[in-house]
C-alpha cells in the first residue's frame, strides 16, 4: 500500500496484517458458522440474522440504548479483538473505522410511530445516539477503549470496503498501530424492504443469482463483520497469528448517476486498476476476484465488463458470496473482505450459490457449484453504491 | 404510600432502568444506587407520565435525586 509518490518513485507504506477477524450473517454468527454456510446452499427466505442475542454482548440497560445495527458492530468487533489476540496497542495509537449505509433506520422508523401516535413529547431521549450512523464506530472504540481516530464511512453499498481500505491506510501511514475496520446493516424494517421494493432493486423471484442470465435483482440482508488490522511488525513481535495482508485499496467516483452505474463500468474499471497500482500488482499477479456481484441485472453486467477490460476474458476466477449472503449494504465489503481473508487461510474459493445459467454477455470464469481449491495469490475485492461510489481491496497472503 | 400506585411505579423503573425490583426502594439514589444518567431520568419520567396519566414539568425534576423523591412527586399529583 503507497502513500504517494515522488519523482524518486513511489512511497511504500508499513505493511498491514489482518490479525483478527469476527462476523455476524445471515449464514452464520462467527467465523466457522460463517463459513460453512458459503459453502452451503443460500438460506431460504429473509436473510436475517437469525438467532442473534445482543445479550451476549450488551448488559439488558445497554441493549436496549442501541440500535440493532451498532449492537452487530460490536459483536463483529468483538469477536475480531477475541480472535486477534492479546493486542496491547496504545491507545493513542488504535482506532476504529467502520461503515454503515442508514445506520439507525429500526430506531428513526419506530420513534416516528410514537411521534404520530403519541406525540413529541414522548420521543425517546435516545433516539439520535441510537440512530446516528456513528454510533457503530463510538460503541466500538468505547467499549475498546481506543483512543486514535474513530470515524464512519456511509457511502451506501461501497462502505465495507471504503472502511477496510481508509482503515488500512492508517495502519500503513504510521498513524494507528492497530484498527478496527469493518462495516455493519440492520436496515431490514418495513421502511426499508418497502423503498428497496419500489425502486424495482430486488429480485422479484426472491432469489439471489449473480451473475447469472437469469438474475433480477438483489436479496437484501442484513449483518456485519470487522477485521483487526495491524502494523505487521507490530503483529511479529507480539506473535500474532496472521492470516493475510492488505495490499491495496482504492476509491472513485462515476460521477455519472445517483444509483445506476456508469457505461460498461468505467468507474470501477479505473478503481481496480489504481487497487493494484497501490498494490505494486500487474494484473495476472491477480488469483482470484471477489465481485461485488449483487445479482442485479445492471451491477453485474457493468461489473463484468470492468473486469473484461482490466483482466481480459475470462480471467481469474470470480466469485459474489452474494448468492449466499444476499446484500447486506453497507455491511457488505466487510463481509466479503472477511471471506477473501477466510478463502486465502483455507485455500478454497467459496462458489456462487445460484448461478447456473452463464449470461453470454458475461465470459468470466465464475466459480460455481462447489468450492474451488486454489493456490493462494492476491485477491481483488470489488463494492460499487448507490452515489456512483466506487471500492477496492487487494488482499493477499503473507509471503515473506 | 399505597402499595398498588408504588409497585406501578417501581415496574417502571425496572422496565427502563433495567435493574432488579428489590433495588428500588425509598432511599435508593438513582445516581449511585440505579446507575442511572440523565437520560435515563427523562426516558424514566415519559415512562411514568404515561403510566400514570400525568404531566410532570422539566423544573419540578430539579432535586429529585431518591426513588422515594421522585414517587412523592408523582403520586401528589394523583
Amino acid at each position: 500500500m503507497l502513500l504517494g509518490t515522488t519523482p524518486e518513485g513511489p512511497v511504500r507504506g508499513r505493511r498491514v496484517a489482518v490479525t483478527g477477524v469476527g462476523i455476524v450473517s445471515c449464514c452464520g454468527i462467527g467465523v466457522d458458522d460463517f463459513w460453512d454456510g458459503l459453502l452451503g446452499p443460500a438460506p431460504e427466505g429473509e436473510h436475517r440474522v437469525a438467532g442473534f442475542d445482543p445479550t451476549n454482548w450488551f448488559g439488558p440497560k445497554e441493549a436496549r440504548r442501541v440500535d440493532r445495527f451498532t449492537q452487530f458492530s460490536v459483536a463483529a468487533a468483538e469477536m475480531a479483538r477475541d480472535d486477534a489476540g492479546e493486542i496491547s496497542p496504545d491507545p493513542d495509537r488504535a482506532g476504529v473505522i467502520f461503515a454503515t449505509g442508514v445506520g439507525g433506520l429500526e430506531s428513526l422508523e419506530g420513534q416516528s410511530v410514537v411521534l404520530q401516535q403519541k406525540g413529541p413529547n414522548r420521543i425517546s431521549p435516545f433516539l439520535i445516539p441510537m440512530m446516528m450512523p456513528n454510533a457503530g464506530a463510538a460503541t466500538v472504540s468505547m467499549r475498546a477503549g481506543w483512543h486514535g481516530p474513530c470515524e464512519t464511512i456511509t457511502t451506501a453499498c461501497a462502505a465495507g470496503t471504503h472502511a477496510v481500505g481508509a482503515a488500512a491506510r492508517l495502519v500503513a501511514s504510521g498513524r494507528c498501530d492497530v484498527v478496527m475496520g469493518g462495516g455493519s446493516e440492520a436496515a431490514m424494517t418495513a421502511l426499508g424492504i418497502a423503498a428497496f421494493t419500489n425502486m424495482t432493486a430486488l429480485s422479484s423471484e426472491g432469489i439471489s443469482r449473480p451473475f447469472d442470465a437469469r438474475r433480477d435483482g438483489f436479496i437484501v440482508a442484513e449483518g456485519a463483520a470487522a477485521l483487526v488490522l495491524e502494523d505487521l511488525d507490530h503483529a511479529r513481535r507480539r506473535g500474532a497469528r496472521i492470516y493475510a495482508e492488505v495490499i491495496g485499496a482504492a476509491s472513485t467516483a462515476d460521477a455519472h448517476h445517483i444509483t445506476a452505474p456508469a457505461p460498461g463500468g468505467s468507474g470501477a474499471a479505473t478503481c481496480m486498476e489504481l487497487a493494484l497500482a497501490d498494490a505494486e500488482l500487474a494484473p495476472e499477479a491477480v488469483g482470484h476476484i471477489n465481485a461485488h456481484g449483487t445479482s442485479t441485472p445492471l451491477n453485474d453486467l457493468a461489473e463484468a465488463q470492468a473486469i473484461a477490460k482490466v483482466f481480459g476474458t475470462p480471467g481469474p476466477p470470480v466469485t459474489s458470496i452474494k448468492g449466499v449472503t444476499g446484500h447486506a449494504l453497507g455491511g457488505a465489503g466487510a463481509i466479503e473482505a472477511v471471506s477473501v481473508v477466510l478463502s486465502i487461510d483455507k485455500e478454497l474459493i467459496p462458489p456462487t450459490a445460484g448461478y447456473e445459467e452463464p449470461d453470454p454477455e458475461i465470459p468470466l470464469d465464475v466459480v460455481y457449484g462447489g468450492p474451488r481449491r486454489w493456490e493462494p495469490a492476491p485477491v481483488l475485492s470489488n463494492s460499487f453504491g448507490f452515489g456512483g461510489h466506487n471500492g477496492c481491496l487487494v488482499i493477499a497472503p503473507v509471503r515473506d | 404510600m399505597t402499595d398498588a400506585t408504588f409497585d406501578k411505579f417501581r415496574a417502571c423503573a425496572v422496565e427502563v432502568l433495567q435493574v432488579p425490583q428489590d433495588k428500588v426502594v425509598p432511599d435508593a439514589r438513582f445516581g449511585d444506587d440505579l446507575d442511572a444518567d440523565s437520560l435515563d431520568l427523562v426516558e424514566l419520567v415519559m415512562a411514568l407520565e404515561e403510566a400514570f396519566d400525568i404531566t410532570v414539568e422539566e423544573s419540578e425534576l430539579e432535586g429529585i435525586e431518591t426513588v422515594g423523591q421522585a414517587y412523592d412527586l408523582v403520586s401528589a399529583k394523583l
